[in-house]
Parts: C-alpha cells; sequence; structure tokens
C-alpha cells in the first residue's frame, strides 16, 4: 500500500493503463499541453505524447462523439469532461450513441469508452458549473456509472472502467482530488464494478452513499458515535449502475433503517432509485421510514456563505439520522 | 423557391481513370444495385401502407446513385455511416434484402434483431456504422470512425453523410473544425436533395450558392457533385478519398440529388404543398440516376432493352421474396428487450458477475 491523493490515483491508474494497453487514448480539454484543468493527467502529455494523449478544442459534441465512433472501430479513448456539468452540450452522443448504439444494432457493436470528470456541488462556481447527473446517466440502459469516493476507489475502478467493453462514466469529484488515503501498489489492482465496500460496520443504522458524500457520512458516524451513542453503518456504493443491491439490503435487514446520503437532487436521484429497493426488498425489515439527505432542491447556489449547507454534510446528516432512530 | 434541376455534368467522367477500367460486369452491378435499391424501397412502401411497418419509412428513391456509387470505392479500411434514410446505403455494402426487409417488419432476422428499425439499419462486418436517427448526430461518429482508422494505422477513410437539413446543428460544425484541425481521413457528404423535410434550402441556410462552400470557414477542401451522374460522383469522389487515405485530409463534398417521395412517408405536404407535383415529375422524367445511367449503360452496349428487363424482373422478385421472408419471421420475445444492452451482460464475462444491471421490480 502506498498513501497518495485521489487526483494521483487516477492518473496513476491511467499511466497503468496506458502501457498495458495500446489502444487507451486520452481525450479531452486540456488534457495535454496543459496537464489537464485540474491536473488529473499531469505529465501524462510528456511521457505518452501526442498519439496517446489528445488536446481538443471545446468542442464536447464532437469530441465525445469523436471518442464513441472510435471506440466502434476497438480504440479505447478515455474522455475527459472538464466538467461533467457540460455533458448537456454532448448529450445525444452521451446517450443517443454510446448508451443506444449496441441495443439499436442488434448486439453488433459495443462502446468500449470511458467519460470520466468531475461531478459535484461545494466549489462556489453556481448552477452551471454544479451539475452531479449520476442519476440522470444512470437511468439510461446501456451505461454504467461509477462514483469514485477515496484514492483506493479511483484508481481501482478507473482501472475497472477503462477495461470494460462497455460505456463507463466516472463522476469523479474535484473536493476530493486532494484527498489522500492508500492504495495498494499492484498494477493489476482493479476493484469490480456492482461491488459496494462497507466503509464502517454498525449495527444501528445504515448510511448508504457514494462519491464525496461518502466522507461526510463517516464524519456524521463519528460524532453520531461519540456524542449520541448511535452506532452507523456506512456503505460506499462505488458503482451506481450496476448497482450493489444485496450490500443495501443486507445492511438494511441488519440495521432496520436507513438514511441515503446523496448529492443528487431528490427528484428521481439516485437516492430515490435506493429507497424503491429498499422498501420493495426490505419493508418487513424497517423500524423506520427510510430518510435522505440530497442536496436541497434549487439549482446550486453560488453564494460561498450558504452552499454547503445546500449539500449533504455531517449537520445534515446527524438531523436526519436523529429523527429515524 | 422550388429546387432547381441539377446542373449537366461539365466533362466527360466515363473517361475518369477509375470509371474507365470497369468492367461491364461492374457497370451492370452499379445498376443492378440501384435497381434493387429502388424495388426494395416500394416494397417497403408496399408494406408500410398495409401498416405492417411502425414509425417512420424515409425512402431513397431518386438518390440510389450516392450510395451505390460510393459503396463501389470502398476498400478494407473504409467506413459509411449515415443518417435515418439509410436503406440504400445498407444494400450498397452488401446488405440482403433478407434482413433489411424483417427489420422494418420488427422482426428477429433483422439487421437489428428489430430492435433498431428503418432509421437504424448497421451491419459493422461490412464497415457499415448505420443508420442514426438524430438529424447530424452521426456526424461526431464519422469523425470517431475516421479517427480510428488513423488511430490504428490503417490505410482507408470514413464516408459520412448527412442531408441538406443536417449542417445546421452545430455538431457538424465541431466536427468539421476537428477534422481539419486534427487532419482526419473523413469526408462528409451532404446529399442535397433540396428540402430540410419541408424547408427549402434557401428558408433553412444562409448560404449564398453551395452550401458546402462553408468548409472554408474550416480550411477545409470541398467540392460539388451532380449525383445523378454516377461517373462524376465515382470520379470526384475517388479523388478526395485518396487524399482522405494518404494525406489523412478530410473534404465536404455537396452531392446535388433528389428524393421522389416526402421527408418520411408521413409527409403528405410533398405533393402540392412546400413543392410542386411537376418540380417532382421533371426530376423523374430528366434526372432519374437509373434511368440516366441505363440509358448511357444501353449506349456503350453493356445493358439492352432484354437484359434491363431482366434485371428490372429479378430485383423486384427479390424484394417480394424478402417481404415473404420477412413476414415468416417471428416478433422479438418479451425476453429480447434485455438482450444486447451491455456487452459484458450479453456475454457473461466476469466483469457482469457483480451488481444489478437491470431495475423491473
Amino acid at each position: 500500500m502506498k498513501e497518495m491523493t485521489y487526483r494521483d490515483a487516477l492518473r496513476e491508474g491511467m499511466d497503468e493503463e496506458l502501457a498495458r494497453d495500446e489502444n487507451v487514448v486520452i481525450i479531452g480539454e486540456e488534457v495535454a499541453q496543459y496537464d489537464g484543468a485540474y491536473k488529473v493527467t499531469k505529465g501524462l502529455w510528456k511521457k505518452w505524447g501526442d498519439k496517446r494523449i489528445v488536446d481538443t478544442p471545446i468542442s464536447e459534441a464532437a469530441f465525445i462523439g469523436m471518442g464513441v465512433g472510435a471506440s466502434m472501430l476497438g480504440v479505447r479513448p478515455v474522455m475527459e469532461l472538464m466538467f461533467w456539468s457540460f455533458h448537456s452540450v454532448a448529450f445525444d452522443q452521451l446517450v443517443n450513441n454510446a448508451a443506444n448504439v449496441r441495443y439499436m444494432s442488434g448486439g453488433q457493436i459495443n462502446c468500449p469508452i470511458v467519460v470520466r470528470g468531475p461531478a459535484n456541488g461545494g466549489t462556489n462556481v453556481g448552477a452551471t458549473h454544479s451539475h452531479v447527473p449520476e442519476a440522470i446517466f444512470a437511468s439510461m440502459p446501456g451505461l454504467k456509472i461509477v462514483s469514485p469516493a477515496t484514492p483506493e476507489d479511483a484508481k481501482g475502478l478507473i482501472k475497472t472502467a477503462i477495461r470494460d467493453n462497455d460505456p463507463v462514466y466516472v463522476m469523479e469529484s474535484t473536493i476530493l482530488y486532494g484527498m489522500t488515503g492508500e492504495v495498494p501498489e499492484d498494477d493489476d489492482f482493479t476493484i469490480p464494478l456492482g461491488v459496494a465496500k462497507i466503509e464502517r460496520e454498525g449495527k444501528d443504522i445504515s448510511l448508504i452513499a457514494h462519491g464525496g458524500s461518502v466522507a461526510h457520512a463517516l464524519a456524521a458516524a463519528e460524532e453520531l458515535a461519540e456524542k449520541h451513542n448511535i452506532d452507523a453503518e456506512v456503505i460506499n456504493l462505488r458503482s451506481i449502475r450496476p448497482l450493489d443491491q444485496d450490500a443495501i439490503i443486507k445492511s438494511v435487514m441488519k440495521t432496520n433503517r436507513a438514511v441515503i446520503v446523496d448529492e443528487s437532487k431528490p427528484f428521481c436521484g439516485v437516492s430515490a432509485q435506493l429507497i424503491t429497493l429498499i422498501q420493495e426488498y426490505a419493508f418487513d425489515y424497517l423500524d423506520a421510514p427510510v430518510g435522505r439527505v440530497c442536496t436541497i432542491d434549487a439549482p446550486a447556489i453560488y453564494s460561498p456563505h450558504i452552499e454547503n449547507e445546500q449539500l449533504p454534510n455531517k449537520k445534515r446528516i446527524i438531523e436526519k439520522v436523529l429523527t429515524s432512530v | 423557391m422550388a429546387k432547381p434541376a441539377k446542373k449537366p455534368s461539365k466533362k466527360d467522367f466515363s473517361k475518369d481513370p477509375i470509371n474507365k477500367g470497369l468492367t461491364p460486369e461492374q457497370k451492370v452491378a452499379f445498376y443492378r444495385d440501384m435497381v434493387r435499391i429502388r424495388h426494395f424501397e416500394m416494397a417497403a412502401l408496399k408494406q408500410y401502407n398495409k401498416g405492417k411497418i411502425g414509425g417512420f419509412l424515409h425512402l431513397y428513391n431518386g438518390q440510389e446513385s450516392i450510395a451505390v456509387g460510393s459503396a463501389s470505392l470502398m476498400g478494407d479500411h473504409d467506413h459509411m455511416i449515415t443518417a435515418y434514410r439509410d436503406h440504400g446505403h445498407g444494400l450498397s455494402v452488401g446488405m440482403n434484402m433478407n434482413e433489411c426487409m424483417a427489420e422494418l417488419l420488427g422482426k428477429i432476422d433483422g439487421c437489428s434483431k428489430g430492435k433498431g428499425g428503418s432509421m437504424h439499419f448497421f451491419a459493422p462486418d461490412k464497415n457499415y456504422w448505420g443508420g442514426h436517427g438524430i438529424v447530424g448526430g452521426q456526424t461526431p461518429l464519422g469523425l470517431g470512425l475516421a479517427y480510428g482508422v488513423k488511430y490504428l494505422e490503417q490505410e482507408g477513410c470514413c464516408l459520412c453523410y448527412l442531408g441538406d437539413g443536417a449542417i445546421n446543428q452545430g455538431a457538424f460544425h465541431e466536427s468539421l473544425n476537428m477534422a481539419s484541425l486534427m487532419d482526419l481521413p473523413v469526408v462528409y457528404i451532404i446529399e442535397n436533395n433540396g428540402y430540410s423535410m419541408g424547408t427549402t434550402q434557401e428558408r433553412s441556410s444562409s448560404a449564398p450558392e453551395y452550401l458546402a462552400k462553408r468548409a472554408e470557414g474550416y480550411n477545409m477542401e470541398w467540392d460539388v457533385v451532380n449525383g445523378e451522374n454516377i461517373y462524376e460522383l465515382r470520379a470526384k469522389l475517388n479523388e478526395v478519398m485518396e487524399r482522405a487515405r494518404k494525406e489523412s485530409k478530410p473534404t465536404l463534398l455537396e452531392i446535388d440529388t433528389y428524393r421522389y417521395y416526402g421527408h418520411s412517408v408521413a409527409d403528405a405536404n410533398h405533393r402540392d404543398g412546400y413543392r410542386e407535383v411537376e418540380e417532382i415529375e421533371l426530376h423523374k422524367k430528366n434526372h432519374d440516376p437509373i434511368i440516366l445511367f441505363r440509358d448511357v449503360l444501353i449506349k456503350e452496349g453493356v445493358l439492352n432493352e432484354d437484359s434491363v428487363k431482366q434485371i428490372d424482373k429479378s430485383a423486384k422478385a427479390e424484394a417480394n421474396d424478402a417481404v415473404k421472408f420477412a413476414d415468416a419471421s417471428p416478433a422479438p420475445t418479451v425476453e429480447d428487450i434485455s438482450k444486447d444492452v451491455y456487452w459484458e451482460v450479453d456475454n457473461k464475462t466476469e466483469a457482469a458477475q457483480n451488481g444489478r444491471y437491470f431495475f423491473n421490480d
């Protein structure tokens, strides 16, 4: 194991996959000569050169579509969206083409493409740059959605995503890029899609989270133990689709209570799907309604004074848990 | 303003090197393929009118020379991708009528197992990548196919077709810029039939004369082709395909053509609505690519009245047999709905062993 940042873990994962497979190519705005807008691809262009690390103009529709088209021929593009918020200008390519082409061709085509980038609020960049679109894309059959919460997740999931033969959309977080943590040193370390991780075992309530919300859930769990004598279990979903339903249901059957922590908006967000599954598969085990802490239901506010209050945070999670136990 | 008649070819393209060496058999094959497309479309229309085809049906009648002429130039590493008027392209690259008709009828033996329909024909084994329903949405994919050819260091190119309405989509302009900037071997081919659904070119495009001239803004070569003349089409297209393959340079070609039916067959306004019946009749009479090529081949002594009749009869029979095949093919089942969504799931790989993929109950 070695200690590294989430950012470095992503880069190391991509670097190893670039070495493993000559068809892996990294494409996006500022990924090469500028070293990445958030420096995730730092040094890769110098190491791998123009063919493998490719800068594009600010044309998300064209370059995402280009990646999809190239992937149909067997190239394995790893596309960076500077922000997942920019999905809206490439939506036709991300959905109609990447998600649907296999189906519409009766299974003749597959798209081994990865689209990655940050998808989070909390950086005071206003509503246009703070979208958290996991649920939008997870609602499209044909796509796989992962959301790394730790440096270990970042490395293991980006490598799995690159090796996968379907489109995998990796939703990262600018806030997590500087987070440090232990990461296995094995070149072949991967994390399977569809397997959640129990980050903290507990017996009183299940806190189910993904991406940046996992750290908030863990912080809340510590305080709940110290100040309220509540032993919370924290589940890091890692992948949204495929979804580790068994881990969720098993945990809820054990704790009999659940709060979903999800940076999506509440309406049709990831939390809505999880609650549907819990009521369907663990109804008789529930001792309280399933609660959720989502982003407050409005476009992302700019004000640095208040933005963190709009997002899931330790305080809001504890308040919600206290109403459930 | 009505769509003007095509400008006659200025020179004799039959003498162009790419056409000069054609054998009589090859020429007859071009003619036969155009006739096959025409009969396939007529048979499809008949099935549509019987209520056997769902959704939309965009017929290719009048534009056959374009798909046939271009497919005739494709080598192992050349690729084709188009929009929703895609039957002619599919048949031109060698898809058979049975799988195409079965797809229209929504049957399991269709090229896409009845999951794509009229607008979504695919034959990747023949380098044919669809068949795309969103106007202009295929243009970045065409860019990507060209990128793939270049990345894999193959000598080839991508032919990416779009209609005259699609040229006003943003994704297309982004693609033109990137094709030129990155020196990608893509040939964008505007099949200009004069109407963006029911809107004439002058009401949809701020182009002084040629739509393809917009390429100049992207530092890209462009040309205009009289689509009724398959020799001209092959000569001009061959030149730009060679430039793409050898120099990795893109081109924007505008092919002047005409469609006899509406935007789709549900477009009732195409006769004496946004265009006059006389205009349609004029194109059918004087500018039909099949009739014109038939006359050329008769003059060259390659075809005669009997062989023309025979080709027509055999294409019609092939289309009728395709209808029989499609009728006999079973429909997909409810179980089939959930197949062909994820490669890893379909192939039961280790990667697909964990987690839930479908959320039906």
